[in-house]
């Protein structure tokens, strides 16, 4: 049962990490027992299947009708927000973003940031940045909160700590905290509650991430289910939202359809516990709120994936993890695998146009483009078309103009050349079959080793005959050939 | 060159030559699936809410005090944070007056800086008011505004919430239109959906994870 897969080719940090995944157990069950949870809880919650399509088909409307006028919309965004009493800020690269965050606390002389979940502080690193000057910046979702307290980075974009089981939990909350060992989760919960609190109460900052920006009031919307995200929002005198450019959309109404398909794409819930529509700072008649909420808009490659108009379709994404849940790459491998902030088919098209595709080469060839992952996406997003261009971008002359950043990075001449042999061979009737005559003939010839094919699949033998003689001989025997 | 005018001059330089997609929303979408009949509303709202432990209470204007009462009682609970001086305030504080129920009725009447310690770790229960709800997802709607601040509704264990019936909607899209939300929104607006959870940990459910561990609803059938 536990007959260990032979080793790949492992010059490659994701080949490697990807072996080591396969072969843990413990991991391979977490991940398992929550993927074949999740789908079936998505399955239930969109057990119609023409509503789901019509919705699907009306989330992909609406995104890509605020794809087509992002700069107004942002704009437009920024106005509202303004007029509301929220500051708006930009960021192109991830220092930027950084600098600005920093620059906000340190106007408060802050000390203690906690923080909702967001993947946008994730690509930011801004834990680590906020460290390095002295700031703590705690977790407050339980998942993520997990997940820092063990030093690790969150294994999927929804539920981060997925990769753990309540024992693994139970331990890291008894060698951190001294919590005694329990198997119970309520109680294990009960632990983060009561810690947590009192980060709320004392933090001078709070920071969140944004589901979707609205234009046409100036509402920045949340969903969560564990009220983190509004105590983080609520509590601290400071509120900073972080997000991409891309989570605008044009109208308040708009987002009936997006949260819908969000929550029952992610998790199979018709809602989420909390949605929470910010639209500015404590007003001077009010007893509770941050007096300042600020927003930092950040490109950080968005615009790349936003210029040419195929890849745009990544930016499409409300990132419920879907993708991911239903993949089966991901559900072997784990999350912690793909080595960045977006794992699983949706990490695999937006990673490139934000570190580079000569980063991640491998992570458009880690999938069997059984088409799973765009079957299931909300907002339509074509991620198996998507995963061939980048393929294609990956094999690039570096000597071209690349499209992607860092594309080209699997370029070979060799494998170049085999191509236009191949293509040489089946466009010329007389060479392909001289071919035939000679594979047959020579079979024992062929190679027994074919790159990295053979360490995991015997080399292929070419047959004795053709297909195109064995047909010849039927018909020879069977009423000759046909004029 | 700033990073602002960088990144609209990317998108824009990105878009050059194209023409904006049409808007094709399709309203349809959003509320066919989810009409219920006016009686079935109130059926629809529970059974999405109590699937997430949500406790549901079907009662009348005149005897929900009385029903608060009791639901402290049996949670050994001393003190419920309230409007106090407004509505609902008034006939609960009038209804512990006249019972002499030794329940302490906490206002919610400084900024949240003057009380923060207090209101995190001593107070019991809260009771808000809703804008009304939504039958489709079985959710409450709060505008939480000076007299029932934002957090009433998350910091207490126990958050009991009054819902007339006459203001649960359909689904969220007829409740924006209704009230006409686009044209301008509160500081802060709230969907709550049940008890504060989470499973983030084997993915098996927990209740109370940061905010209220239990939300009880008290629909008043005549209002």
């Amino acid at each position: 049962m536990s007959q260990r897969i032979p080793a790949t080719e492992l010059s490659s940090g994701f080949r490697s990490r990807a072996e080591a995944a396969l072969a843990d157990r413990q991991l391979r069950n977490n991940f398992r027992t929550a993927m074949d949870s999740l789908m079936h809880k998505r399955a239930k919650a969109f057990s119609d299947a023409d509503e789901r399509e019509g919705l699907r088909e009306l989330g992909n409307r609406i995104k890509a009708g605020a794809l087509s006028r992002l700069p107004d919309l942002l704009e437009q965004l920024e106005q509202k927000l303004t007029e509301n009493g929220v500051k708006v800020h930009w960021a192109e690269t991830l220092e930027e973003a950084n600098t600005l965050v920093h620059g906000i606390i340190e106007a408060r002389k802050g000390r203690q940031v906690v923080k909702g979940k967001s993947m946008v502080s994730e690509e930011m690193e801004m834990n680590d940045y906020l460290a390095e000057l002295g700031i703590e910046c705690l977790e407050s979702d339980m998942g993520e909160y997990i997940v820092q307290l063990d030093g690790e980075k969150p294994s999927h974009i929804i539920m981060p700590a997925i990769h753990k089981n309540a024992r693994q939990v139970s331990k890291l909350f008894h060698d951190k905290l001294g919590e005694p060992e329990t198997d119970d989760i309520d109680h294990l919960i009960q632990i983060g509650r009561r810690t947590l609190r009192q980060k709320f109460m004392e933090a001078d900052v709070g920071v969140s991430g944004v589901n979707f920006a609205i234009a046409e009031t100036g509402t920045l919307l949340l969903v969560e289910n564990e009220g983190n995200g509004r105590m983080s929002t609520t509590v601290p005198p400071v509120h900073i939202a972080v997000t991409g450019i891309e989570k605008v959309v044009a109208n308040l109404r708009d987002v009936v359809p997006l949260v819908s398909l969000l929550t029952r794409s992610a998790l199979g819930q018709p809602i989420t516990t909390y949605v929470n529509l910010i639209s500015g700072p404590r007003k001077p008649d009010e007893l509770d709120g941050p007096e300042e909420v600020h927003l930092v808009l950040l490109d950080n490659g968005r615009s790349g994936a936003f210029a040419d108009a195929q890849m745009r379709q990544t930016l499409n994404c409300i990132r419920c993890g879907a993708c991911m849940n239903h993949c089966p790459v991901y559900t072997r491998v784990g999350g912690h695998t793909y080595g960045e902030v977006y794992p699983g088919p949706i990490g695999k098209i937006i990673t490139p146009h934000m570190v580079g595709l000569d980063r991640v080469p491998d992570h458009p060839s880690a999938s069997s483009l059984c088409g799973a992952c765009g079957d299931v996406c909300p907002v339509k997003i074509p991620i198996p078309e998507l995963l061939q261009r980048l393929r294609q971008e990956n094999v690039k002359n570096p000597a071209e103009p690349q499209l992607v950043k860092g594309g080209g990075a699997k370029f070979s001449r060799t494998e170049r050349s085999i191509w236009r042999g191949w293509r040489m061979l089946n466009t010329r009737p007389a060479l392909y079959r001289s071919f035939l005559w000679a594979a047959t003939r020579f079979r024992a010839l062929a190679p027994k080793k074919a790159g990295p094919w053979t360490d995991n699949h015997s080399a292929p033998v070419p047959a004795r005959q053709s297909l195109h003689d064995l047909a010849a001989q039927h018909l020879d025997q069977n009423g000759g050939r046909p004029s | 060159m700033s990073a602002r005018a960088n990144i609209l001059g990317k998108l824009r330089n990105s878009l050059d030559g194209t023409t904006p997609r049409p808007d094709e929303f399709d309203e349809r979408l959003v509320t066919e699936p989810w009409r219920y009949d006016p009686q079935d509303r109130i059926a629809r709202l529970r059974s999405l809410m109590e699937a997430v432990h949500t406790e549901v209470r079907q009662c009348s204007s005149d005897n929900w005090p009385g029903l608060v009462a009791g639901l402290l009682a049996k949670r050994n609970l001393t003190n419920l944070l309230c409007v106090l001086g407004k509505e609902h305030g008034r006939e609960l504080q009038a209804h512990f007056d006249a019972t002499k129920r030794s329940v302490r009725l906490l206002a919610y009447d400084r900024p949240v800086e003057a009380w923060k310690e207090e209101l995190f770790w001593n107070v019991g229960a809260s009771l808000t008011g809703t804008l009304g709800a939504i039958a489709a997802t079985g959710s409450l709607v709060l505008w939480p505004d000076r007299h029932e601040p934002r957090l009433m509704s998350l910091v207490p264990p126990v958050h009991i919430a009054l819902l007339k019936a006459s203001e649960i909607h359909d689904n969220l899209y007829d409740m924006m239109m209704a009230q006409d939300w686009a044209a301008g929104l509160p500081t802060n607006v709230l969907l709550v959906s049940g008890p504060s959870k989470t499973a983030d940990i084997e993915q098996v459910l927990a209740y109370g994870a940061h905010g209220p561990r239990e939300l009880i609803v008290l629909i008043l059938e005549d209002a």
